[in-house]
């Protein structure tokens, strides 16, 4: 399973993003599951909007970050993501 | 105790809430205590309100509202809504049985995250005699139903010598359903399942076919379904890594308010599991004799104690641990450096005479209330 660099990217609609007050970090929540998210994942995710593709993603995220050269780190993040059903593509 | 080690002490992220014992089925593998009839005073509305908020402040994330059947609980919705509110992930554990679309949908308004139903096997006659009630078709509809109104959908199968030659047809069952995760549990063999063992127990020739077709789908499913395989420990070799350490993830309070650290535990003789009825979740969860008893690693024995393991699997199953040394501080004995494991080979050789019709078929101890009743 790849990413379509073409199509925007989705969070799953069947996966739930949340903060933990208790664990200090932001967990996906999905049936009787739990990943606990780095701050960069995070910020990738949140960003997973259906609109933006990963070009999209990636430009943002340098921008805010005042850096270059973080696609691949990214897209294998999003592949992984893809596999385990984070998120979507159509 | 751990003596003067003091073990770190983890918060819960797992909250399991056995709402109620009462169940329409009577699968003979149920894991809820044979004595069941015993426990008839369930907590209250505002008792199980105290203790989703409580757990809820320590930290517990993922919630299960399971049983015997929640369904039957009147106040089912409004502990979802609760629970919502607080911030919890709400799964419903359920067999599925009396489920509408009515209460799908009011179920989804007050806030629940996902639905779990039981399948007993692929096929309406087996699944209705393993269940003992008629509920074959009943289910199928309801997981139609439940994925119609946008949950996630989990099939939950727990595999055994009845049912393990259909694990290709629960397979395309789960894909016909629209399934987005399989559960394959292995059976435990605690409880209901230890006393029904023998005709239980499929053969290791059984559990190799029904391995690999499941990991055939997992492969070939990927990114679609997830699979779930629980592997069977007897065939292992290799003990579970139990609830993921004792006390140090996973709670379950049962209808009638014992904190438990597995849902097991209350089989265990002198654990004296405290009741949220005398305490907090708090001062049961870290304080309590129960919970601490097998928190950490000190309290092992050998061949544990020296074991490079020991930090994966913990020991294995205190529950199993006792059903078959008579010592709760053993060695499971699925792991094969057990001095006990020959009690495992020695349970599957004879549950083999009763596969290959040596011996004569028993009957299956259904899990129902004159059942239940004889182990008061």
């Amino acid at each position: 399973m790849t990413i379509n660099s073409e199509s925007p990217i989705v969070f799953s609609p069947l996966h739930r993003l949340q903060w933990e007050e208790a664990q200090q970090k932001h967990v996906i929540l999905y049936p009787e599951g739990m990943v606990e998210l780095s701050p960069s994942a995070t910020e990738i995710l949140k960003l997973c909007d259906g609109e933006r593709t990963l070009e999209g993603i990636v430009n943002e995220l340098e921008e805010k970050f005042e850096t270059t050269g973080l696609q691949g780190d990214i897209l294998e993040f999003l592949e992984t993501a893809l596999i385990n059903g984070w998120i979507t593509q159509n | 105790m751990a003596g003067s080690h003091k073990t770190e002490i983890t918060p819960p992220r797992w909250l399991l809430a056995e709402l109620t014992y009462a169940c329409p089925l009577q699968c003979p593998y149920c894991a809820n205590p044979l004595e069941y009839e015993k426990y008839k005073n369930e907590l209250s509305t505002e008792e199980w309100i105290r203790v989703l908020t409580e757990a809820r402040k320590m930290g517990a994330v993922q919630l299960g509202f399971s049983g015997g059947e929640p369904l039957v609980r009147k106040d089912l919705p409004e502990l979802i809504q609760e629970a919502h509110k607080l911030g919890y992930y709400t799964n419903l554990i359920t067999s599925g049985y009396n489920l509408t679309e009515k209460k799908i949908i009011s179920l989804k308004e007050a806030g629940l995250d996902h639905i779990q139903i039981s399948i007993q096997a692929s096929s309406e006659d087996l699944n209705n005699y393993i269940a003992g009630t008629e509920s074959f078709q009943e289910k199928k509809e309801v997981a139609k139903l439940v994925k119609k109104q946008g949950y996630p959908m989990v099939l939950c199968v727990v595999i055994h010598r009845l049912n393990i030659h259909q694990m290709e047809d629960i397979l395309e069952m789960a894909i016909e359903l629209g399934a987005d995760y399989v559960e394959l549990a292995n059976t435990q063999y605690n409880g209901w399942a230890l006393l029904n063992r023998d005709m239980l127990l499929p053969t290791r020739e059984q559990f190799e076919k029904a391995e690999a077709i499941a990991h055939r789908y997992q492969e070939q499913l990927l990114g679609k379904m997830k699979i779930y395989y629980v592997v069977p420990d007897y065939y292992e070799g290799r003990p579970k890594a139990c609830m993921n350490g004792w006390g140090t993830t996973f709670l379950t309070i049962t209808p009638d308010g014992q904190a438990l650290p597995c849902h097991s535990a209350r089989e265990l003789p002198g654990l004296d599991c405290p009741s949220i009825r005398d305490m907090s979740v708090r001062e049961a969860w870290e304080e309590s004799d129960a919970f601490n008893k097998f928190r950490g690693l000190e309290w092992m024995k050998e061949p544990c104690r020296s074991c490079p393991d020991k930090e994966k699997d913990f020991g294995g199953c205190r529950c199993q641990a006792y059903l078959m040394t008579g010592d709760v501080n053993s060695t499971d004995p699925a792991c094969d450096k057990s001095p006990h494991h020959k009690n495992i080979l020695q349970a599957i050789e004879e549950a083999g005479h009763f596969s290959s019709g040596e011996s004569p078929e028993k009957p299956l101890v259904f899990r129902n209330s004159k059942n239940s009743k004889q182990y008061l």
